[in-house]
């Protein structure tokens, strides 16, 4: 049996899976000021009456670090940089106290100037006097080498209580990002922390057999133990919980569209072959670009608690959320409104909300039933339009080779999953605007937790070799070793699927079969004056989010 | 986060899969470590900057430029079509008004390019920013256009496109011709009998260092763009002045880059040469990229820069001072000059050799223009390589005046195609088509 778990801002939700079938499930209110006790509360629920020894998989979704790095509740922290040339870092500087080091890595991996021991020593004074705790080091072109942010870490005192190294946390190149993932990372640490050890002692006392993971944004999972030292993996995976929860519903082979429409927002994502696509760069929070690997997901201010206006003779759908429908006393006509008008949805006072549709039938010159479809046509409409705009950036992303050009591979879905509670209400409004077949599975409602009970472990590892300086290097695994002259693509990729493996059963014990791929596979000729002088091979392998197959069409409770 | 105070579009276009052959300086190596920088700052993650993907130029927009022997498939890659459609698509991002201006960092580049092309010269087959500047005006009204080509060498190619037209002027600043490849652009190549003083070069002496070049530019190329005041400004941003590059001996460094385009402000700027590829374009490439956009460049440099390695001597400076000088007085002076060039003549002949060094080719071009004072002109081409290809290109001008265009027609009509053995090309720009018999 799997046990997911998908904490959102407002509700919590948890499934039990058993071979295959959503045996229960199960909605609570987010505690705000009681996390733990939110969890718990939820855990409790389903797990009521059950065999825990037959618990195989515990998924948790959190948005315990989201909400931290949102709110501002964070640890103060110390950010050690060494930017070398470039653009000005004065705005990078968002720790609580920041030092901006002497010393450079190129974009070879080559030290071009190297650090002055007295700057840091200074820096750890300084910030052992201030009380600061935790620590993040970045270094531009950090993941082409390690060495600097190694040794900066070196000549610190051993006190600090959590350090985060800015080539540990992704492969990419981007020094803003790798500061501000370093950051966060380092900020959230402790709240993180006491999070963990609530959920360990819980399934300790509970004596569950299953080690918990922690879903991450790019729908895959991590061991809640491994996620102690990248807290900030745990960033905004309730989307991707939604995303994998659709994919497990509907599983499809195509490229799609999956909308999960929600009170306030419609979230947008699309499957390329039946494969979720990422974020280009890592996905932003709260104004921080950041690097953390997260499926691709736009958030459309247009859900079914969005108010409803007449602005100059014409109907405005959101993107704000004044409150819950007229239906349910709230202060604005939504479509949630239009649906209850309509028949389609049995909630509330109906002739409240009938009232309210009216008013605004009155204003556009329609009777109210009329009003009340026009609004659910526009609405699925809005998201349609907004839909074929993203796909339109998407298709036009920027390549680098002739082939690819030439090539022209566009996105081009073929059918719709809709999830949310209002999805299925919405069906045939969203099949006529997008002109595509909409599926919308059965308990599209918790979608986000059968996504996170059946989401499996993800990773990635980047790995650059250099054979004029007969050097491999590793940042996520920290590794530099020497290679031959001689050294191929070929053996390059052996490599890289040898690391990832290994890195993949110490993140993940229980993970099994793996399904281990290379993503990226480049081999440049390296030439200085008329003479080759060796090859810059780049290699980046990954575990791929997959989901655990339900049986039939998942709607047995 | 960052914020650009001056929107700019982006198009690379490394071609990581293309070289002219795997030891070339045009090879897929060129660009990684550029991109590699422009990633690692974060550059595309800066609100204000946009990248664009490129697309293919089309043989049609190829063939309002260039007359290529046989014809344009058989000279080009389909990398050249991207090249030209990446600056297309820069150009067009600028003129629709989603940027203020934009970068093309493309390969492989196009100023060594010419009108008539049997080959590939200089690393260039075709001239990629002369096929954006005339798609520019094909498809965005008539403009007045400037060309600042900043490459270490002389552009040759877009000197010889715009070389009568008085409504683009080609400013070139070089390494002297006498030091390096082609070999040419001296004050005296001043442009043809209708467009006389709008083709300026500055052949600048080798080991000429930052201040010799900002010089130039406050002195020379900024005074003159002040009196032409084009609609738009194009910098042919060739990057192998740099004190790196291993091909030529000046003393320029990104800093000295920025400032530059700091001070010009192209609109659009293209890549040109520059293979210098670990040690000067990763940092040229951020420093131009950040003066445009209005960003803080000061801290952009090599991590192996010292002020010496950008002096230069005294005697640079008041060579180029003098240089600046005379050249200027001749541009103020262009009308008069031009009277004297032209005298009472009719028509203008040259006869020259131009050498194809990528594949070993000479070809012998005698150029005859009729004198107008109504329009660009009319102009022929008898040319013949040393391979024994054999053709006659005619020339009409986009803006031909009746007869200019009449008498090209005619003269297409008149001569036999039995005379010359690759055929007869009327590039009619008036009607933007090419004929051929």
């Amino acid at each position: 049996m799997f046990v997911g778990l998908d904490m959102g801002g407002t509700h919590t939700d948890a499934v039990l899976v058993d071979q295959g079938r959503i045996l229960r499930h199960y909605k609570t209110v987010t505690d705000q000021a009681d996390y733990t006790g939110t969890v718990t509360r939820a855990l409790e629920a389903v797990l009521n009456g059950i065999n825990l020894a037959a618990i195989k998989r515990l998924n948790l979704s959190t948005t315990i670090c989201t909400n931290a790095i949102v709110t501002g509740r964070t640890s103060p922290v110390g950010l050690l940089l060494e930017p070398g040339p470039g653009l000005n870092p004065a705005i990078l500087a968002c720790g609580q106290k920041n030092f901006i080091l002497s010393g450079s890595i190129d974009h070879r991996g080559r030290p071009t100037s190297s650090l002055v021991e007295a700057e840091i020593k200074k820096a750890d004074k300084e910030l052992r006097q201030a009380g600061i705790r935790h620590l993040a080091i970045a270094g531009k072109f950090s993941t082409r080498n390690p060495e600097h942010e190694l040794a900066i870490k070196e000549a610190l005192s051993p006190s600090y209580e959590f350090i985060t190294l800015g080539h540990r946390l992704s492969g990419r190149l981007n020094f803003p990002r790798r500061v501000f993932t370093a950051y966060l990372n380092s900020a959230v640490a402790a709240t993180y922390s006491s999070f963990a050890a609530a959920i360990k002692s819980f399934t300790a006392q509970k004596e569950l057999p299953a080690v918990p993971y922690i879903l991450k944004a790019d729908g895959g999972t991590l061991s809640l133990e491994a996620s102690l030292a990248q807290p900030v993996e745990t960033i905004l995976s309730g989307p991707a919980a939604s995303i994998m929860g659709a994919l497990a519903l509907v599983p499809v082979q195509q490229d799609a569209i999956i909308l999960d429409i929600g009170g306030t927002t419609t979230d947008i994502a699309f499957l390329a072959g039946g494969v979720p696509l990422f974020e280009p760069q890592g996905i932003s929070i709260a104004g921080f670009p950041t690097l953390v690997r997260a499926l691709y997901s736009h958030s459309l201010g247009l859900g079914g608690d969005s108010c409803l206006e007449v602005k100059d003779g014409r109907l405005t759908i959101g993107p704000e959320r004044r409150g819950p429908a007229r239906a349910l006393g709230g202060p604005a006509v939504t479509p949630t409104d239009a649906l209850i008008t309509l028949g389609r949805l049995d909630l509330g006072d109906r002739a409240a909300a009938r009232r309210g549709i009216a008013k605004l039938g009155d204003e556009l010159g329609l009777t109210t039933e009329r009003t009340a479809s026009a609004i659910l046509k526009q609405m699925a409409g809005e998201i349609a339009c907004h839909c074929h705009a993203l796909l339109a950036q998407i298709n036009s992303r920027p390549v680098y080779t002739v082939r690819e050009v030439l090539e022209e591979k566009q996105l081009k879905p073929a059918q719709v999953i809709a999830i949310g509670a209002p999805a299925p209400l919405l069906a045939a409004e969203l099949d006529e605007a997008f002109s595509l077949p909409v599926v919308v599975p059965h308990l599209a409602g918790v979608a986000n937790a059968v996504g996170a009970a059946l989401s499996r472990p993800t990773t990635e590892l980047t790995l650059l070799a250099d054979t004029g300086q007969g050097l491999l290097t590793v940042p996520e695994e920290g590794i530099r070793e020497k290679v031959p002259a001689g050294y191929t693509l070929e053996q390059a990729k052996k490599r890289a699927l040898e690391l990832l493996r290994a890195r993949f059963l110490r993140l993940t014990p229980e993970a099994g079969d793996a399904g281990l791929e290379v993503v990226e596979e480049q081999s440049f000729n390296m030439v200085s004056g008329f003479y080759t002088t060796g090859k810059n091979i780049r290699v980046k392998v990954q575990v791929k989010p997959r989901v655990t197959p339900l049986k039939g069409d998942g709607g047995h409770v | 986060m960052y914020k650009a105070a001056r929107r700019l579009g982006l198009v690379f276009f490394p071609a990581f899969d293309w070289a002219i052959s795997p030891t070339h300086p045009e090879r897929e190596e060129r660009l990684l470590y550029t991109l590699d920088q422009v990633l690692e700052e974060g550059i595309l993650d800066i609100d204000g900057i946009y990248e664009y993907r490129p697309r293919l130029a089309t043989v049609a927009d190829v063939e309002r430029v260039h007359v290529c022997v046989p014809d344009v498939m058989s000279r080009i890659t389909e990398s050249h079509l991207i090249a030209a459609g990446g600056a297309i698509v820069a150009a067009e991002a600028v003129l629709k008004g989603e940027v203020d201006k934009a970068f093309a960092v493309v390969r492989p580049p196009g100023h060594h390019a010419m009108r008539i092309v049997h080959g590939a010269r200089g690393f260039c087959n075709i001239n990629i920013e002369a096929i954006m500047i005339e798609y520019i005006r094909r498809n965005y009204g008539k403009k007045r256009i400037a060309i600042v080509d900043t490459d270490c060498h002389h552009g040759d190619g877009s000197q010889d496109i715009y070389w009568h037209d008085p409504d683009t002027l080609y400013i070139s600043i070089h390494q002297d011709g006498r030091t390096l490849y082609p070999g040419s652009g001296f004050l005296n190549e001043f442009g043809g009998p209708n467009a006389y003083g709008y083709n300026l070069n500055l052949p600048l002496p080798p080991e000429t260092g930052e201040e010799g070049f900002l010089y130039a530019l406050e002195h020379f190329i900024l005074p003159v763009l002040a009196d032409f005041k084009p609609d738009l400004v194009i910098n042919s941003a060739g990057q192998d002045n740099h004190y790196t590059d291993p091909i030529t001996n000046m003393r320029f460094s990104a800093q000295g880059y920025a400032r530059l385009n700091d001070r010009l402000q192209p609109d659009i700027a293209v890549l040109e040469g520059g293979y210098s590829i670990e040690g000067a374009l990763p940092y040229v490439n951020v420093g131009i990229i950040l003066a445009l956009a209005g960003l803080d460049y000061a801290g952009v440099r090599e991590p192996d820069y010292s002020p010496a390695k950008v002096s230069q001597s005294p005697r640079v400076g008041d060579y180029i001072a003098r240089l600046c000088e005379e050249t200027y007085r001749a541009w103020q002076q262009r009308d008069a000059l031009r009277v004297e060039f032209v005298r009472d003549k009719k028509e203008i002949s040259r006869r020259r050799q131009i050498y194809y060094d990528t594949e070993g080719l000479m070809e012998t071009q005698e150029e005859t223009t009729l004198v107008c004072d109504a329009c660009g002109g009319l102009t022929w081409i008898d040319s013949r390589t040393d391979l024994g290809s054999h053709v006659l290109a005619i020339f009409i001008s986009r803006d031909a005046c009746p007869r200019c265009r009449e008498e090209g027609h005619a003269l297409f009509d008149r001569v036999s195609s039995k005379s010359y053995r690759d055929g007869i090309f009327l590039q009619d720009r008036v009607a933007d088509r090419l004929f051929k018999k």
